[in-house]
C-alpha cells in the first residue's frame, strides 16, 4: 500500500523529499521585491494585512542634525519583514510588476532583525522616488531536508548523547501551525529518523517549540512551561503569530509574540511554517546550544 | 422559496401581535423582530419556533447598536427545516437593564451562547453565574465586545479561580489535565472526576486560545478580514474564509461566477478529505493501531501536498475571496492530472484503510460502544455536523441550505445511529467517499470562465448570514457593515462551539484511558471555539 502512495506522491509532489526548496509552480513562498524597479509608492504596504511591508520616511539614527535630533532626510525606506509575513500574496496582487511570491521558504534565524530586508529611496524632486541601496537583507539559505536531518542527528548525539527532545507548546495558535508540526511525524517527513522526539512533559525537553501569539490566557502557562524545562534549553518561536503576533498582533487578548513573554532563541517564519522550514529552524536552534565541554 | 408563505402565515397567525416580519438582505433570510413590550414572551416564541415549527437553533449574535439606534440587539438564528430558509429572531435589549429572559430552559442548545453573552457583552440571560468565555483573572465589569472597549486596552488581571463542578463521594478522585497537554494539541483544561476506572464527570475549561478575533475585525475592510477568517481555525481555513466571504456577498447581493462556485466546492471537499483522513489516523493511533495510523497519515500528507500543488498552500489559504476565488486549482494540465489521479488513488487508499480497520477485531473492540452520544442528547445539546450525523441526526447544510455548487452534484448525507467512536469514524469514511464522488462530478466544469466578480464597494449598514458545511459541521457567520462599508460586527460560530458540549456526555462512564480516542473522534477546534 505504501508503495502505491509513494508513486502517487511522485506525480503530485515531484522529487520530494530529496530536493526540498523546490515547491510547485504557484507556491505561496517568500515575496521578493525588485527594489530597483520599486518606486516606494506605498501600494503594497496598503495591501499587506499584517504590515509586513512598510514604506516610511527615513528618520534613521544616522541622519541626525547637530543637536542629535533625527532629521527628515527626505528619503524613504521600503521594508519587508518576513517574520510578520503570512505569505498571502496581496502585495504581489497590488504590484505585480515589482513583487513576486517566489517558491522559496524564508529560513529561520536566531536574530529577529535578520528577517527584514530594507531599501533606501531618494526623492527625484518631481514627486517620485528612486532606489538608492539595500540597507539590510534577510537571511537566505538552501539545504536539503536530508542534509538538515543528518546534521540535527549528529548534533543531538554530540550534545546529549541521545535524540533531541522537543516539547510543543500551543500558546494560542489557530491550529494551522500544529497541522504542520504534526506533519513532521508522518511517514513522509518521519523526523524520528533524524532523532527528533516530541515529548509529553517540559521536564524532559531540550527545546520548547512555541506557536501562537501568546494569548492573555496562555501567558502564565507558557512561563510555567519554560520554568519546568531544564537548562540548557532552546525556545523556538514557530510561525508569524509566535514571532510577532502575526495577523492577530497585540491586543487585550494577545501579547503579540513569544519574545514579549519569554526569551526566544530562534524564529521560524511562515503562516504556518512549511514542515521543511520547521526542520531547518530546529537545526538552527541546535547550533545555538552551548557545546558540552 | 415555495415554503416561505407558510412560515409567514404560520408565524403571523401565531405571533403577529408580538413580532414584525421583514425580509433580510439575502433572499433566504426572514427577520422576526420582537416588539419590546413582548420581551417576556421570548422563551415561548423560541419554543414555538423550535418545537412546533421544527426550526433549529444555529447561533446567537449580540450587537452593540447604541451608536446607531440607542440599544443592543440579539439575533437568534434558526435554520428552518423546509425551503432553505433562515429565521432570525431579533430581540431588543434595553441598555439600562441589560437583561433578557433566558431561552435555555426551552432550548438547551443556547446555554453556552447565553453564557458568552454575559461574559462578552454584560447582557444577562442565563441565570448561571459561572463564567464560560473569560477566565477568572478577567475583571467582572469589563466586557470586550462593547463598542466603548478598545481592542488595544490593557486589562489588569484580578485574583480568581476556576469554578469546577465538585463531585463528592467515597472513592471519587479528581484528575486535572492541561492546559498544556501531552502531544501536539491545542490548549484546554480538563478535570475528570473518576470513581475507580469510570469517568463520572468531566469539566472542560476552554478559551485559552481566545485571540479577540471578532473584536479585531471591527472597523476592518471586509476584504482584509478574509485573511483573519482563514485563521479562525487552521484546519478549516477555507471553510471559515468562505463563510465570511458569503456574508459580504449576500449582504451586497453579489453574483458569484459559476466557475468560482465550482472551485469553492472542490476546495471545501479537499479540506474535508485531508481532515477526515487525518482524523481516522488519529483515532487509530489512540487505540494503538500504528500500522493503520501510518497509512492514514501518509494519505493525509498526500492530500496536504496536493493542496499545495493545486492552490499554492497546504492549508488552502489565499484561495477564498469576496466575490469568488483567487486561484483555480485546475488551471494547468499537470494540476488537472494531479487532481484526477488523487481521486483515483485516494479512493483506493481509503478503501484499503477501511478494509484494514473493519478486519481488525482488536481495533473494532476499542471503537465500538466507546464514547456513545445518544440521538436524544445530540438533539438536546444542538450537536451539529459530522458528530450529529453519527448519532442519527439527518442534517447537512450542503443539502438543506445548498451553497456553492452543491445543488448541482449528487451525494448522500452520511448517517450512523450508534453515536460511538466507530460511528464517527464510519461517517468520516462515508463522507470521504462522497467527497471523491463530488470531485469527480465537478472535474473540469466551466473551465476558463471568470473566477471572481468585479470589485464593487461593500454597501453600508447591511447585514447577512454566511454559512457553509465545513468538514466538522455547520460554520455560520453573521456580519453587519458600518457607514463606510467597513465591518461593524462579525459573529463567528464554529461547529466546535456547539459540539464541545457533547464531549462530557460522551465520556461519561467510559474509562480514563479511552478519553483520548473519544476526544479525537470529535476532534473539536479550540481556536474555532475560543476565537
Ligand atoms: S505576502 Fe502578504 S503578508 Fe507577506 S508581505 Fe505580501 S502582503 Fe504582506
Ligand atoms: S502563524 Fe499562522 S498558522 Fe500559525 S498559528 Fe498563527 S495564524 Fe495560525
Amino acid at each position: 500500500m505504501l508503495k502505491n502512495f509513494r508513486q502517487w506522491g511522485k506525480v503530485v509532489t515531484g522529487s520530494f523529499p530529496d530536493k526540498p526548496g523546490e515547491r510547485p509552480e504557484g507556491f505561496r513562498g517568500k515575496p521578493v521585491i525588485d527594489f530597483p524597479r520599486c518606486t516606494a509608492c506605498d501600494r503594497c504596504a496598503e495591501a499587506c494585512p499584517t504590515h509586513a511591508i512598510t514604506v516610511t520616511s527615513e528618520t534613521a539614527e544616522n541622519r541626525k542634525d547637530a543637536e542629535g535630533r533625527p532629521q527628515e532626510s527626505g528619503g524613504r525606506i521600503v521594508s519587508i519583514d518576513y517574520g510578520s509575513c503570512i505569505f498571502c500574496g496581496e502585495c504581489e496582487a497590488a504590484c505585480p510588476d515589482t513583487i513576486h511570491l517566489t517558491r522559496e521558504l524564508q529560513p529561520a534565524v536566531s536574530d529577529r532583525k535578520s528577517l527584514i530586508t530594507r531599501a533606501r529611496y531618494r526623492s527625484t524632486g518631481s514627486g517620485s522616488w528612486e532606489f538608492v541601496e539595500i540597507v539590510a537583507d534577510a537571511a537566505s539559505d538552501r539545504q536539503s531536508i536530508e542534509e538538515i536531518g543528518a546534521r540535527v542527528k549528529a548534533r543531538a548525539l554530540e550534545l546529549f548523547g541521545r535524540s533531541l527532545h522537543i516539547r510543543e507548546v500551543d500558546a494560542g495558535s489557530c491550529n494551522g501551525c500544529e497541522i504542520e508540526i504534526t506533519a513532521l511525524n508522518n511517514p513522509v517527513y518521519d523526523i524520528e529518523r533524524f532523532g527528533i522526539h516530541f515529548v509529553a512533559s517540559p521536564r524532559h525537553a531540550d527545546m520548547l517549540l512555541v506557536t501562537g501569539p501568546v494569548t492573555r490566557n496562555m501567558e502564565i502557562a507558557l512561563r510555567q512551561s519554560l520554568e519546568a524545562t531544564p537548562t540548557p534549553r532552546m525556545v523556538v518561536a514557530a510561525g508569524a503569530c509566535a514571532i510577532g503576533g502575526g495577523i492577530f498582533g497585540k491586543s487585550y487578548a494577545s501579547c503579540g509574540g513569544v519574545d514579549k513573554v519569554i526569551p526566544v532563541d530562534v524564529y521560524i517564519p511562515g503562516c504556518p511554517p512549511h514542515p521543511e522550514a520547521l526542520l531547518q529552524g530546529i537545526l538552527t536552534a541546535m547550533d545555538r546550544f552551548p557545546s558540552r565541554r | 422559496m415555495n415554503d416561505r408563505p407558510d412560515y409567514f402565515t404560520l408565524i403571523g397567525q401565531a405571533l403577529g401581535d408580538r413580532l414584525e416580519l421583514r425580509d433580510g438582505a439575502a433572499p433566504n433570510e426572514l427577520y422576526l423582530s420582537l416588539k419590546p413590550e413582548a420581551l417576556s414572551s421570548l422563551p415561548d416564541i423560541v419554543a414555538l419556533l423550535t418545537r412546533s415549527l421544527g426550526a433549529r437553533f444555529t447561533t446567537l449574535v449580540a450587537n452593540d447598536e447604541r451608536a446607531l439606534n440607542g440599544g443592543f440587539f440579539l439575533y437568534y438564528v434558526f435554520s428552518a427545516p423546509a425551503g432553505d430558509l433562515f429565521l432570525i429572531l431579533q430581540v431588543p435589549v434595553d441598555p439600562r437593564h441589560m437583561e433578557v429572559p433566558s431561552v435555555t430552559p426551552v432550548l438547551e442548545a443556547a446555554n453556552w451562547f447565553e453564557r458568552e453573552l454575559k461574559d462578552w457583552f454584560g447582557i444577562i440571560a442565563f441565570p448561571n453565574i459561572y463564567r464560560l468565555a473569560v477566565h477568572p483573572d478577567w475583571p467582572e465589569d469589563v466586557h470586550h465586545m462593547l463598542k466603548d472597549f478598545r481592542s488595544d486596552s490593557a486589562v489588569p488581571r484580578v485574583p480568581g479561580t476556576f469554578d469546577f463542578k465538585r463531585v463528592e463521594g467515597e472513592g471519587v478522585f479528581e484528575i486535572p489535565v492541561g492546559p498544556v497537554h501531552a502531544g501536539i494539541i491545542e490548549p484546554g483544561h480538563f478535570r475528570f472526576s473518576v470513581a475507580g476506572e469510570p469517568i463520572i464527570n468531566l469539566d472542560v475549561q476552554l478559551f485559552y486560545t481566545h485571540k479577540g478575533t471578532e473584536k479585531l475585525a471591527e472597523g476592518m475592510d471586509p476584504r482584509r478580514a478574509v485573511f483573519l477568517a482563514e485563521r479562525i481555525s487552521g484546519d478549516s481555513s477555507f471553510a471559515h474564509a468562505l463563510a465570511f466571504c458569503r456574508c459580504i456577498e449576500r449582504l451586497s447581493g453579489l453574483e458569484i461566477p459559476k466557475r468560482a462556485e465550482v472551485v469553492r466546492t472542490i476546495v471545501l471537499e479537499l479540506e474535508r478529505l485531508y481532515n477526515h483522513i487525518g482524523d481516522m489516523g488519529a483515532i487509530l493511533l489512540d487505540v494503538g493501531y500504528s500500522v493503520g495510523a501510518a497509512s492514514a497519515f501518509e494519505l493525509k500528507e498526500r492530500f496536504l501536498s496536493l493542496n499545495e500543488t493545486l492552490t499554492g498552500s497546504r492549508l488552502l489559504r489565499s484561495v477564498a475571496a469576496v466575490g469568488g476565488v483567487r486561484r483555480d486549482p485546475e488551471d494547468a494540465v499537470p494540476k488537472r492530472q494531479a487532481l484526477r489521479e488523487a481521486v483515483v488513488t485516494g479512493r483506493e487508499g481509503l478503501e484499503r484503510l477501511y478494509d484494514l480497520i473493519m478486519s481488525t477485531s482488536s481495533v473494532l473492540d476499542r471503537l465500538e460502544t466507546t464514547g456513545r452520544l445518544s440521538r436524544t442528547d445530540a438533539f438536546r445539546l444542538g450537536i451539529t455536523g459530522m458528530a450529529a450525523r453519527a448519532s442519527g441526526i439527518d442534517r447537512d447544510f450542503r443539502r438543506d441550505h445548498p451553497h456553492c455548487a452543491y445543488s448541482r452534484v449528487r451525494f448522500q448525507v452520511a448517517q450512523q445511529k450508534e453515536g460511538d467512536v466507530l460511528a464517527r469514524l464510519k461517517v468520516r469514511v462515508d463522507e470521504a467517499r462522497e467527497s471523491f464522488s463530488i470531485l469527480e462530478q465537478l472535474l473540469q466544469q466551466h473551465l476558463g470562465e471568470a473566477l471572481i466578480a468585479p470589485v464593487s464597494p461593500v454597501p453600508p449598514g447591511r447585514c447577512a448570514l454566511g454559512y457553509v458545511e465545513g468538514w466538522r459541521g455547520e460554520i455560520v457567520h453573521w456580519a453587519m457593515t458600518g457607514p463606510g462599508g467597513e465591518l461593524f460586527r462579525w459573529k463567528i460560530t464554529d461547529p466546535s462551539f456547539h459540539n464541545w458540549r457533547a464531549l462530557p456526555v460522551a465520556v461519561r462512564n467510559n474509562i480514563v484511558p479511552d478519553f483520548p480516542v473519544i476526544n479525537k473522534s470529535f476532534n473539536l477546534s479550540y481556536s474555532g471555539n475560543d476565537r
